[in-house]
């Protein structure tokens, strides 16, 4: 790969309406995007999970499930490397290290698993939550891709 | 709805199999399968058949332990099978395995649940 090629750009955005039936359609059109670098199916399905996370995050926990909000994705693509952001306008977080300890739901009565964020961390290289409680929530998360050519060059 | 629940009884156990995508949007649907299927009898234990899941995040999590809580309650156990890489990672992730057993296919789990039951 050449240098120019390496920090070759590309970008998406993605806005729709805070509905659950939007997570899957989200997913998938990240993943798509994503695809341009031939990740492994390891790496698309980990992409597809981080992107369903903060999706789902944001309608539950950012909209109270209020179809009216809007949900935005950032893709972005330099190099090897994919970032992404997924942010709301949403009710934001009061406590982020809260919010973000394994298992610890905020809404244990919809039968949230709390695990969200130990997701997102696990499966992505570099995570970033930023919220203000009352104007949003936006997280940022990068991953480099190992691209399936690379394996066989 | 891109996830289908198909369920089948073998004597007390409840076999469970889904196929598609688990997440937030389709969850409430699975939930109110099993739970209709679970409270009107028949069923003291349950195999949840993973082999035809193609996607599922933390909102399958939720599901799953949620069935878990529902089963113990009523002294019954609870395994999975069929599980592919990365529904396994998710589970893992999540200490799931340190509640419940895991098995290859239908026939070990309904063997492993026999012996305990």
């Amino acid at each position: 790969m050449s240098k120019e090629k390496a920090m070759e750009r590309n970008f998406m955005t993605l806005q729709f309406a805070a509905k659950s039936e939007n997570e899957s359609f989200a997913r998938v059109t990240v993943a798509a995007f994503i695809s341009q670098l031939d990740p492994t199916m390891d790496e698309l399905s980990d992409l597809k999970t981080v992107v369903s996370e903060a999706v789902t995050n944001s309608i539950i926990h950012g909209y109270d499930s209020d179809p009216e909000g809007i949900v935005t994705i950032t893709a972005e693509i330099v190099g090897d490397t994919v970032t992404l952001t997924v942010e709301d306008r949403g009710r934001g977080i009061e406590d982020l290290e809260l919010a973000k300890q394994p298992l610890y739901t905020s809404k244990p009565e919809l039968e949230r698993s709390g695990m969200g964020f130990t997701i997102m961390e696990n499966f992505m290289d570099e995570f970033e939550v930023s919220s203000e409680p009352g104007s949003g929530t936006s997280i940022k998360m990068k991953k480099r891709i190992e691209s399936k050519k690379a394996l066989y060059n | 709805m891109n996830l289908q629940v198909e369920m089948e009884h073998h004597r007390n156990i409840l076999i469970v199999r889904l196929s598609g995508e688990l997440d937030h949007h389709t969850a409430d649907h699975v939930r109110m399968k099993m739970d209709e299927t679970i409270q009107c009898g028949l069923t003291d234990h349950l195999v949840l058949s993973l082999k035809n899941l193609q996607f599922m995040d933390s909102s399958g999590l939720g599901v799953i332990l949620g069935r878990y809580k529902l089963i113990k309650a009523k002294g019954g156990k609870m395994a999975v099978c069929d599980v592919n890489p990365t529904v396994y990672r998710l589970l893992d992730m999540s200490g799931l395995f340190k509640i419940m057993p895991i098995y290859d296919n239908e026939g070990h789990a309904l063997s492993g649940l026999e012996v305990v039951s």
